[in-house]
């Protein structure tokens, strides 16, 4: 399939005959990649942006001039956007009532009183 | 140690970095796609850096001239980089193929230096280590895959390296007077151990990629730069590279 466009993530679909099988080779698009940050070890991996690459590789080689020349970085992670699962946007109201149910929370918990007090006896 | 030995293998190293630092340069806002463009950007600045340190060395430790003079007022003859980082940059392909074999010669040829009996040479050597590593795992991604992206990639690639390949070479001229001496002195193997170092490292590279290496003993080797002879490329890049600096030569930036 011929590709006129200079920007390697747009494909110009030459449309033949109606019903003809348009194959697309390995490699002739380009997937996006999203990238995670990490700023020190035994941090989280915190997601900043993604890239665009014909391959894992490159796009792990992309994302470190991309995302850690400046700030401070010990490791990236790199996922295939297509890899990545997530819910539908109109699917939100699922979390609509979270913030009422606030027995859930962990302030239920009286923790803080044991270890203060825990705390006055090693003293 | 005879300062002159340390200080001619010192400016050869910090001409190679500084005029490909701004060949590479060259491609900023040209590249074929962002991300590329950032990061063939960013190792270029790498590359000025090196010279920067390199200059900063001879100008602290080998009773040289200030970095900037130095780099942007002598004459074409005195430069002593090799005709390799002055020629154009031609297609993309010739861009990366020179990359791919210049910065794995700078990692040998830093390698070593990380033993020099000459410690500025020592921790510069450690200091870069990282960026080199990046460099070179960039080169080699690239290398393989346009060589294994269908047949017309695969034969520029390898138009590319045939077209590098005597050029390359020409990074390992040996020192004219100093050769011995260094090698002597422990302050670099020298230009024959480095070039076999490099060559076991592109190799299993070029192999794989499935690019065929010419025989390396029947190319001829471009020498000349070392010795301040140049092609007709060197000199409109001084001029372009120096144009600003030598608005005011006494300005502080």
């Amino acid at each position: 399939m011929s590709n006129d466009s200079l920007d390697p993530r747009v494909n110009r679909l030459k449309l033949g005959n109606a019903g003809e099988a348009v194959r697309v080779e390995e490699g002739e698009n380009w997937n996006s990649y999203e990238v995670f940050h990490q700023e020190k070890r035994g941090a989280h991996h915190e997601h900043v942006g993604c890239v665009h690459a014909p391959n894992r590789e490159l796009a792990l080689i992309f994302a470190k001039e991309q995302f850690a020349r400046r700030k401070k970085c010990v490791n990236l992670w790199v996922v295939r956007s297509a890899d990545i699962l997530a819910f539908d946007v109109e699917d939100e109201d699922m979390f609509a009532n979270n913030a009422e149910k606030n027995y859930r929370d962990a302030s239920g918990f009286k923790v803080m009183e044991k270890i203060n007090k825990y705390k006055q006896s090693k003293k | 140690m005879n300062p002159e030995a340390i200080k001619d293998l010192v400016i050869k190293m910090a001409d190679d970095e500084l005029i490909l630092g701004h060949r590479n340069s060259e491609w900023t806002g040209l590249g074929p796609v962002m991300e590329e463009d950032i990061a063939f950007s960013s190792m270029a600045q790498d590359k000025i850096g090196h010279a920067w340190a390199l200059y900063q060395v001879l100008h602290e430790q080998l009773n040289g001239t200030d970095p900037d003079r130095f780099a942007f007022l002598r004459k074409e003859n005195e430069y002593r980089c090799s005709q390799f980082v002055e020629m154009p940059n031609g297609s993309y392909d010739f861009s990366l193929m020179r990359h791919f074999l210049f910065d794995h010669a700078e990692t040998v040829r830093y390698e070593s230096l990380a033993a020099s009996a000459f410690e500025p040479l020592k921790t510069l050597a450690l200091k870069i280590r990282g960026e080199l590593k990046y460099h070179t795992l960039h080169a080699n991604a690239w290398v393989l895959q346009l060589s294994q992206a269908g047949e017309e990639s695969h034969a520029r690639m390898q138009q590319a390296l045939n077209e590098a390949i005597g050029l390359a070479l020409g990074i390992f001229e040996p020192s004219e007077h100093w050769e011995d001496e260094l090698i002597s002195g422990q302050i670099y193997p020298g230009e024959v151990a480095l070039r076999q170092r490099w060559e076991e490292r592109i190799l299993p590279v070029l192999t794989q990629a499935g690019l065929s290496l010419p025989d390396l003993g029947r190319v001829e080797p471009i020498y000349g730069g070392r010795k301040g002879y140049h092609t007709v490329h060197l000199l409109p890049l001084l001029n372009e590279m120096s144009e600003v600096y030598k608005l005011d030569t006494e300005a502080s930036w």
